[in-house]
């Protein structure tokens, strides 16, 4: 499904295309880009889209946007997507950076904003705790202040790929006494400070992606607070909410559903009864794609008439990350008993993995997709939110 | 129809429990799968000890003559503990179809070893392209003189690695697909021209891809009648069926006492989780899916047991029916977990995996919900 597009926005569209058909670097095309690239590797389409301009869709143009429309914002996540590109790291580009650009100083925006955009910086967040999961708000780690410096410690966790962090952004405790969300700053903390430890956290898929950062007296500088001390909760809230409508994956279910199809074609013969019942199962997931983008479409072009979906855009994360689990439980379905075996990590090569290369990593990625209804805020708090904020219940 | 065990079988029950609990704990068992070898030989005597190889087996052929709710107990418990030796390997496949097919000179040859726990045993059937069918068989065996000798590939052989004898299947007759020509052999693991390609499978364990290069099999080492394999490894699979229902409750039984405990104790937004009715009535399906499972794992061992003739359409039925409840508890228990059900440190990802491949196992929800269906 494509929108109405005017010819000028068409031109866009193969422009978009043909730049990631010549530039996309060869080397990234691994069997899970997620996991298999080392750092150096996952940084290579970052800086070929920023040489071109193109590395932040969502930012104005006077911080190094491209200054595009919302349907050309939406043009090219959708191309992008749709080629199986790596997105640049969304905790730099889709999180902080548009929190430092609202709500940050000058001298933060000249400081950490160019160097988001090139790629030197690589930033983790720091939201998550062992006691905070979903209730985000009961964030513990404290912030005191010592004259022009905060004394941190605290606990984050869950924190992904912090082992490649320069940065971490961080919700810290100012004010014990508030109330939780009253009482909240947002800091950002260098990870080369004296006092930060990563502690890798190995997820059911064998993969390291995940962490515990350990802050113990880490002394940050009073300017790294954006804002103002104790309102970090409202640029939290601010930070979820891009974050959330970026979980569509359209583009990523689509690919994955496409190449579902191309599998059960080939693992499973036609007078098979299985095969009619994998038919049928496709058939209903690509409804639920099609309904969802369609969805997406609709919310597009109201945002291109200055209508905020607000809350509504948790429906995205929810459906959207349904969608993929399934697309990823099937595929471990479709290739039958070799889904028994799973890739050893860290990923090297000359470990024998039985049956087609389709189906190498299709049980890691069943595994790993089990986070998708839990991170970025459950999808049982996504559900909270829209009974609460659009249905009024 | 709750059963009623009897005293020698909640016997077996508390004395496996007993030793599983002091030796088997899950720091015990994650020593065991990070190893080179990746079982341990130490517990597998153990099992030995305690009777568990012996337990199934008829007492004519030597056995405790447990039959089919010895194994069930046992698997339930192994199922609670993830236990990894190759016991639904060695003694449910191989020592069932000995059992029931091998003759005189085979049985006594083989069965007392599997007993003693002497001998590991996995079961070839697989092929790379078989998905779940028996007579979907390449790997040819043709007679030359008093040998066979049988080549061609076979497929996800789990615990191969670790075998002394295996069970092949092999075509001595007939087309891919024909249901008639389908023969098992009986081959040592360190035959010439038989290697082994191994790999991780994703619940800890180590399974092979085969490759048969003209490995010659003396005739005396065709199990059962020749052409006759696709019959007999039906029985068996309805036996193995029994055994991976009755270990994914034992695993479905420790996941929902795992969340219902973390959803007393785990606190957000001031109240413990359990509070929330939406996660309240998440477990109560988990609950029922868990009643549900041990009826029908019940129900399908005791049919067995009693020869009933709808046996293998039971075995299909239970296997998709259990499969999906098995998994909406794996999955719902990781996800109540939230972050923690995600890492590898927790028991509860390693109960979610082996349901996982359970559910691989002999085939799919899928595939047996429609060979339920075709048999209605």
């Amino acid at each position: 499904m494509e929108l109405n597009l005017s010819s000028e926005d068409a031109a866009f569209r193969d422009e978009v295309r043909a730049f990631i058909a010549e530039n996309y670097p060869q080397e990234m095309r691994v069997p899970n880009p997620e996991t298999d690239l080392t750092k150096e590797q996952s940084l290579l389409w970052h800086r070929i889209l920023h040489k071109k301009g193109w590395i932040a869709p969502l930012w104005p143009k006077e911080y190094g946007g491209p200054g595009w429309s919302v349907t050309q914002r939406f043009i090219f996540e959708q191309e992008t997507s749709r080629a199986g590109t790596l997105p640049p790291l969304a905790f730099s580009v889709t999180m902080v950076g548009p929190v430092i650009y609202t709500f940050g100083n000058e001298a933060q925006k000249r400081k950490f904003l160019p160097r988001i955009l090139s790629g030197e910086d690589w930033w983790c967040q720091g939201y998550s705790e062992p006691g905070s999961g979903s209730d985000l708000a009961s964030v513990r780690t404290k912030a005191v202040r010592d004259g022009d410096h905060y004394i941190v410690n605290g606990h984050k966790t869950w924190t992904t790929l912090a082992q490649h962090a320069d940065w971490i952004f961080c919700l810290v405790r100012t004010d014990p006494s508030a109330k939780p969300q009253a009482g909240i700053s947002f800091l950002l903390i260098d990870m080369k400070s004296p006092g930060v430890t990563v502690r890798p956290i190995i997820t059911i898929d064998g993969s390291h992606e995940v962490n515990d950062v350990f802050l113990e007296n880490v002394r940050v500088p009073t300017e790294n607070l954006i804002g103002e001390e104790n309102r970090g909760w409202t640029y939290a809230k601010f930070l979820l909410g891009n974050e959330r409508t970026s979980m569509a994956g359209i583009g990523r279910s689509t690919r994955y559903l496409q190449r579902l199809k191309r599998i059960v074609r080939t693992e499973i013969s036609e007078d098979d009864p299985a095969f009619g019942e994998f038919v049928k199962d496709i058939a209903r997931v690509e409804l639920d794609v099609l309904a969802l983008e369609a969805t997406e479409l609709r919310i597009v072009a109201q945002m291109s008439r200055g209508i905020d979906p607000g809350p509504a855009a948790s429906l995205f994360k929810i459906r959207g990350t349904e969608i993929f689990q399934r697309i990823t439980e099937l595929t471990h379905q479709a290739i039958g008993n070799h889904g028994l075996a799973i890739r050893e990590h860290p990923a090297g090569a000359n470990r024998f993995m039985p049956g087609p290369d389709y189906g190498h990593t299709a049980t890691e990625k069943y595994l790993n997709a089990r986070k998708l209804s839990i991170y970025g805020g459950s999808n049982e708090i996504q559900r909270n939110i829209i009974a609460k904020a659009v249905l009024g219940l | 129809m709750d059963i009623q065990f009897t005293e020698e079988q909640e016997m077996l029950r508390s004395s496996i429990q007993r030793f599983l609990r002091e030796q088997y704990d899950f720091d015990e068992r994650r020593k065991i799968i990070s190893t080179d070898e990746g079982w341990s030989r130490r517990h597998w005597k153990s099992f030995a000890e305690l009777g568990l190889c012996a337990a199934p087996f008829q007492e004519n052929s030597g056995g405790l003559g447990g039959g089919l709710l010895a194994t069930m107990i046992v698997m339930q418990e192994f199922g609670r503990n993830l236990v990894v030796e190759p016991y639904f390997e060695t003694v449910v496949l191989a020592g069932g179809l000995i059992e029931d097919v091998a003759s005189p000179e085979q049985r006594e040859a083989f069965l007392p070893k599997i007993m003693e726990g002497e001998a590991i045993w996995a079961l070839a059937w697989a092929e790379g392209r078989s998905r779940y069918d028996f007579d979907n068989v390449t790997t040819t065996a043709r007679r030359h003189g008093d040998n066979f000798v049988l080549s061609g590939t076979k497929a996800a052989v789990v615990g191969a690695p670790w075998a002394d004898k295996l069970i092949v299947s092999a075509r001595t007759s007939g087309g891919r697909r024909d249901r008639d020509g389908v023969s098992l052999f009986i081959v040592d693991r360190h035959s010439a021209n038989l290697h082994l390609q191994s790999f991780k499978t994703l619940d800890g364990r180590r399974a092979a891809e085969l490759a048969l290069m003209n490995v010659e099999v003396p005739a005396g080492q065709l199990l059962g009648r020749e052409g006759e394999g696709v019959a007999v490894l039906e029985a068996c699979r309805a036996r193995a069926i029994a055994a991976l229902c009755a270990e994914a409750v034992g695993a479905m039984s420790v996941l929902n006492s795992a969340t219902l405990e973390y959803s007393k104790m785990r606190k957000q937004f001031g109240v413990a989780l359990g509070t929330f009715q939406v996660l309240q009535h998440r477990m109560v399906d988990m609950f029922i899916a868990l009643e549900e499972a041990t009826s029908l794992t019940q129900h399908l061992n005791l049919s067995l047991a009693a020869r009933e003739p709808n046996g293998s359409k039971l075995a299909s039925g239970a296997k998709s029916k259990v499969g999906c409840a098995a998994r909406f508890v794996a999955e719902q228990a990781v996800q109540l977990h939230g972050g923690m059900g995600m890492s590898d440190e927790l028991n509860v990802g390693h109960y979610f995996k082996r349901i996982s491949s359970i559910n691989i196992q002999f085939g799919d929800p899928t595939y047996h919900l429609m060979r339920y269906a075709q048999q209605s």
